[in-house]
């Protein structure tokens, strides 16, 4: 697949698009993590929620 | 959220707006439209959802990403045209998403949906990056096509401003602390930007403008080559699933990071105590 000679534009393009959506999903990710495990954290310590329901038990 | 998921029972009897809609198929019972307002049921719903989503948007993408290197060299463009196949659906998306924020704002301010906010909040940086990817992949596909990467023209333009007033709405989230203080005013801020959706759409036609007319959305059918349609379409329809996703999974963490909010409160009211 030969790109000619704007290849670096074409390819800068693609690799961007992936380099921003990989940190999105990766962002999403670790900022799940990091409330699940703040909240884990919390009932640990005894701060349960009215209902009595786990805040972080979602499944 | 505890607040709202009592009272959410309390005062509606289940199966009041049933739909019939399963979620799966060992989804206990009929899913009724209230469901999705209870962040509760929500979560619930959202995990057993989010991997079949992901999974769905990897395989649209992957057979558009090959779809798109398969694709032929335009006549006038030549390889360049590949840059198409992102820097489009990522134009779209980045009107979509705005569209979406302002439905939800509009569950905030006249409907008080519980989760309009959450939704608003959610979609403002997923909206912004894609607004972010198609002015970087526009000016790219733009330096060797117009021989500049930039010019003031009407749609680029509009298209700065939606990505300004993105960020704008995002330092508001995080500016006020109490998130449903937070949610009236970004709602106002997100309807008032939603002006700028038809500015960025007819900016082509009203205006003389170094950017192309539409070629896919218009009167009378698309005036692309089925050979450039079909990746365009098929990586469209991926990255529409991929905000759907991200979009899912940032609103399960926004109602996480708003129990852990109340949590700490209680905590501090105990302590107070």
């Amino acid at each position: 697949m030969a790109l000619g000679p704007y290849t670096s534009f074409i390819v800068t393009s693609y690799a961007l698009v992936a380099a921003v959506v990989a940190t999105l999903i990766v962002w999403i990710a670790i900022d799940y993590r990091h409330q699940r495990a703040r909240l884990h954290d919390l009932e640990a310590g005894g701060v349960v929620r009215r209902s009595g329901r786990g805040a972080a038990d979602i499944r | 959220m505890d607040w709202i998921d009592g009272a959410i029972d309390q005062l509606l009897p289940s199966g009041f707006w049933q739909i019939a809609c399963k979620a799966s198929d060992d989804y206990q019972g009929v899913m009724t439209l209230i469901d999705l307002a209870n962040p509760t049921k929500f979560l619930t719903l959202t995990a057993r959802v989010l991997p079949w989503l992901a999974a769905a948007t990897a395989i649209l993408l992957v057979v558009g990403l090959y779809q798109s290197a398969m694709a032929p060299d335009d006549y006038q463009q030549g390889a360049t045209v590949k840059i198409m196949f992102i820097h489009v659906p990522n134009a779209w998306l980045s009107m979509l998403v705005w569209g979406v924020m302002s439905l939800a704002a509009l569950g905030t301010l006249v409907w008080r949906h519980p989760l309009a906010d959450v939704a608003a909040k959610a979609a403002a940086p997923i909206g912004a990056a894609f607004t972010f990817l198609a002015l970087v992949t526009g000016s790219l596909w733009g330096r060797p096509m117009w021989g500049t990467y930039w010019e003031w023209d009407a749609r680029l333009t509009s298209v700065l401003i939606l990505f300004l007033m993105y960020l704008g709405l995002i330092a508001l989230w995080r500016a006020v602390e109490d998130p449903s203080r937070a949610a009236r005013a970004a709602a106002i801020l997100t309807l008032v930007g939603a002006i700028n959706l038809p500015i960025i759409k007819f900016s082509v036609d009203w205006w003389n403008t170094l950017h192309q007319p539409a070629s896919v959305m218009r009167m009378g059918g698309p005036t692309l080559d089925r050979a450039f349609l079909m990746p365009l379409l098929v990586m469209a329809i991926g990255f529409s699933l991929l905000f759907v996703t991200l979009h899912l999974a940032a609103m399960r963490n926004e109602i996480l990071r708003r129990r852990v909010r109340s949590l700490q409160m209680m905590q501090a009211s105990q302590r107070a105590a």
